[in-house]
């Protein structure tokens, strides 16, 4: 640039969304392809890896990714809402517990205990919740962070559920690919059932309560019930992780109860940007395999991700996904002021 | 007879714990969940001072006081501001600090038995038919005295006045000139101050663990909300209830319940009457 | 107590802290009536509507509508059973398209009960009632996101709102501070209209003028006590009422 002239960013929109989300005016396969292109490269991608990298290391690292995705979307999940979690490792915990002690203590095998611990993990976590669904902001996160760390200390305390040593042997996939693809379908299933719930009427509601729960419940609507109703979805999605990582360690300890399963899927929807499923995910697809190959780092780790969580909020607040978004659909050029 | 002055020595440290933490809620509604970060980390800094720069006690403490003081308020110009008004960011963003400032600490190794600060005064006396450490006697000492510094200090000074008149209505006190920002940097850097103060009082009585880091931040969260997040006397009412269940569960139950009471008292209170027993904010909430 | 008093509010009285922001209010508003609410800043009007609606609790009396007791009942109940209210700060859902705030209360029970409501068709229900109060549907204005339309439209979009419901008891909080002359002036006969049509309104206002060509009654606050009830010329004649507004308010 010549000094002395001043040069302005100008942004424009590529050609083809139109001004309203809903309606897109497509005028060839070109658009067709703009369009379908960042949502099936990712989903086929996600279907192929496990294929790809069977019988490597980084297969363990792909389950993790998925697991710890599918924690990022059920909080981006209770985000939408306006429910702001501080202990998805509840979520995770009473999964991980539920299937775990029906398979222990009453021998269920593998496919009638993930299920079980989805939908018995989520009841417990709602009935929970439900209580103090009525608290604002900071004081519902209060409460989601204690509730991990008291149940792990009840469970040392009164030596239940295996106590301190956890609830050993317990069954194991018969086979490596149904563990995996029952993560990686999942994450998709997630994925994209959250987004469209969010875009239905249902969602409308939702995304209300998180906008003025005073206007909705003005309108009619129980507000509270809606609520619940979110939690048990989220806390499915997160019981579900939790119930499948158990028969894939064949263990179940207090260890699941702990703050990493807060803090890293908090971390990944902040870095990936929030609100939008997507960036949850992508977030735990950078953060997981980043911190497996820092693994040397050890204990550090924990410190990785508070150091990414903050850097992420005070610098780049709209998360990578929107930012990818914004690149994808606009162009930026120089212009002469 | 036991059981009285345990109580009291107890609730007076949870007191001391939870002081700074409601003072900065208090005054501009930030929830500091470092706090016991910084509890933990004036504790060690004041260990390095002593004992590997050879810095006098006194001077070592005030060093840390000023340091993680000073800390605080750059953690709000450089943070905090970004931040401001989505409370729940604060509160994430506090917690990201505190498990950095933490799990950076464990990982440099400070814990267990040769990490102990030595006592102000050695020995200890007889109350009662109860020995008591002169340690504790300070504690409770510096406690009561900070608690009427701050009280005096809310009433009668003007920093004091603009922080109550910030937390009562921030837009009218803004309109008579208070400056809401500096006033809260002010607030987090008293808050992480006072952490230390807590820190230095408390901690020669054990050693230093990093876990209580963690546990420090949850005390505090249940004094405070026991009483009312916002209120001093609230803040005291919790401590002498949390700190008296607390050993009377250890006495008749065992240690470990403290930890599940503490834990299930904010749960419960929350659910129940969340303005806490002393707290009035819920009436005066929001306006339609 | 007949069968046409629609809402009767019994001695209600709310302190916050020590301000007795509504003290001893009793009132009767007959189906179909058109009842106006005026008084000076802070008279405590707005409280006596969230007390009527829910939003706040009251330290004593009682509210009745339809001669159910619905005192201390949650504000969605309320509003299920056909009572609506606009906020007096506008509120709306601002980060949803403007159509799709309507889509909450085409959700509510009270809603559904009558018609069934498929989805795509709450859409179209929605652009028909925004389309009525001056949001064309063939204009961008329905689709914007809430937050972005001028102040004036988010009066009419919470009265939408309020439409939505279908109620049968509708409260007003000033409804038209804030609206251009032009947008009152499109307003009012949509209200007229709604009134003809067997609505019963109750309408806090402070500009005067715009409200004695609707209401047949009015009431007046001060200090929180009612000090006035009646047809709107009598009650400005009366001394209390001339000496409550003078110098706190200047009559257009
Ligand atoms: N949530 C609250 N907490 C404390 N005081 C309140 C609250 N809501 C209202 N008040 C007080 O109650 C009194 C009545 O207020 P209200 O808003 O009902 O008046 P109003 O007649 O609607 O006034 P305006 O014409 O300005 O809208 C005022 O003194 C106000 O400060
Ligand atoms: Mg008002």
């Amino acid at each position: 640039m010549a000094e002395g002239e001043k040069y302005r960013k100008e942004r424009l929109d590529r050609g083809i969304k139109a001004r309203s989300d809903t309606i897109y005016v497509l005028a060839s396969s070109r658009d067709l392809l703009y369009l379908l292109m960042p949502r099936a490269l990712p989903v086929a991608l996600l279907i192929l890896l496990p294929i790809l990298l069977h019988g490597t290391y980084w297969e363990k690292v792909l389950f993790y990714s998925c697991i710890f995705g599918l924690l990022a979307l059920s909080w981006d999940f209770m985000n939408s809402v306006g429910l702001v979690s501080l202990g998805q490792a509840l979520f995770f915990g009473a999964g991980a517990y539920f299937a775990g002690a029906l398979n222990h203590y009453l021998g269920w095998p593998i496919f009638l205990t993930i299920p079980a611990g989805t939908i018995g993990g989520a009841l417990i976590c709602t009935a929970l919740l439900v209580p103090v669904v009525r608290l604002r902001g900071v004081y519902f996160s209060i409460v989601t962070l204690i509730l991990p760390l008291l149940f792990a200390h009840l469970i040392e305390t009164l030596e239940i559920l295996g106590g301190t040593h956890g609830l050993l042997s317990l069954s194991a996939y018969p086979s490596g690919w149904i563990a995996i693809y029952l993560a990686v379908g999942a994450l998709l299933l997630a994925l994209f059932g959250f987004r469209k719930i969010l875009d239905e009427d249902f969602g409308m509601i939702l995304r209300g309560i998180r906008d003025d729960d005073r206007v909705v419940m003005a309108a009619g609507v129980n507000i509270y019930w809606y609520k619940a109703q979110s939690i048990f979805l989220a806390a499915a999605v997160g019981s579900f992780a939790g119930a499948l990582m158990t028969h894939y360690y064949q263990f179940v300890g207090r260890s699941v109860l702990a703050l990493d399963y807060t803090i890293l899927p908090l971390a990944a929807v902040v870095l990936g940007g929030p609100g939008s499923f997507a960036g949850a995910a992508l977030g735990s697809f950078i953060l997981v395999p980043l911190s497996e190959a820092l693994r040397a780092m050890g204990g550090l780790r924990m410190a990785l991700y508070g150091l990414i969580l903050i850097g992420a909020l005070a610098a780049l607040p709209e998360g990578i996904f929107h930012y990818l978004q914004r690149r994808y659909h606009q162009f930026e050029r120089m212009v002469k002021v | 007879m036991e059981i009285i002055i345990y109580g009291i020595t107890n609730s007076i440290s949870l007191a001391l714990m939870a002081i700074g933490f409601s003072l900065t809620f208090g005054i501009s509604g930030l929830p500091n969940f470092a706090h016991g970060a910084f509890y933990l980390l004036g504790g060690i800094l004041t260990w390095i001072f002593l004992n590997q720069l050879g810095i006098p006690y006194l001077v070592a403490a005030l060093l840390s006081i000023l340091a993680i003081g000073a800390f605080g308020f750059f953690l709000y110009w450089g943070l905090m501001l970004r931040l401001r008004g989505l409370a729940i960011n604060e509160v994430i963003a506090t917690l990201a600090v505190a498990i950095v400032i933490i799990e950076v600490l464990r990982w440099m190794g400070f814990s267990g038995f040769s990490y102990v600060l030595p006592p102000f005064i050695r020995g200890s006396v007889n109350i009662g038919g109860v020995w008591v450490d002169n340690q504790r006697i300070v504690m409770v000492g510096i406690g009561a005295a900070l608690i009427v510094v701050l009280y005096l200090f809310t009433r009668r000074t003007k920093t004091g006045l603009s922080f109550r008149a910030i937390a009562q209505n921030e837009r009218t006190a803004i309109a008579v000139g208070i400056d809401p920002d500096w006033t809260a940097a002010l607030s987090l850097a008293m808050g992480s101050g006072l952490a230390v103060v807590a820190g230095l009082a408390i901690l020669p009585l054990g050693a230093i663990d990093t876990e209580m880091g963690y546990d420090i931040l949850l005390y505090a969260l249940a004094v405070g909300i026991i009483g009312g997040l916002e209120s001093l006397p609230g803040a005291l009412l919790g401590s002498f209830i949390l700190g008296f269940s607390q050993i009377l569960v250890a006495t008749f139950l065992r240690a470990q319940w403290q930890t599940v009471v503490t834990l299930a008292a904010i749960v419960i209170i929350l659910a129940i009457k969340p303005s806490g027993l002393l707290g009035k904010y819920k009436e005066l909430e929001e306006r339609v | 107590m007949t069968e046409d008093v629609i809402l009767e509010v019994r001695r209600l009285t709310k302190t916050f802290g020590g301000i007795m922001a509504v003290c001893d209010v009793s009132l009767e508003v007959r189906r179909g009536e058109f009842v106006g609410i005026i008084g000076p800043n802070g008279s405590g009007k707005t409280t006596l509507i969230n007390l009527i609606t829910g939003f706040v609790k009251p330290t004593s009396g009682k509210v009745l509508y339809k001669g159910q007791d619905i005192t201390g009942k949650p504000p969605y109940e309320i509003a299920c059973l056909g009572i609506a209210r606009t906020f007096q700060m506008a509120r709306t859902l601002h980060k949803l398209p403007a159509f799709k705030n309507l889509i909450v209360p085409l959700c509510s029970p009270r809603v559904r009960k009558f018609r069934g409501g498929k989805y795509g068709e709450r859409d179209d229900i929605a652009i028909d009632i925004l389309d009525d109060l001056g949001f064309e549907r063939d204009s961008f204005v329905p689709y914007k996101i809430a937050g972005t339309l001028p102040h004036g439209y988010l009066k009419r979009l919470d009265l939408a709102r309020c439409i939505a419901l279908r109620p049968e008891l509708l409260i007003l909080d000033e409804l038209f501070s804030g609206m251009a002359m032009s947008e009152v002036a499109a307003t009012l006969p949509m209200l007229e209209k709604f009134h003809r049509e067997g609505l019963t309104i109750i309408m806090v206002e402070h500009r005067l003028r715009e409200l004695f060509r609707v209401a047949n009654r009015v009431m007046v606050m001060n200090f929180g006590q009612k000090i006035a009830d009646g047809p709107p010329q009598k009650v400005m004649e009366m001394e209390e009422v001339q000496k409550a507004y003078l110098g706190t308010e200047v009559e257009e």
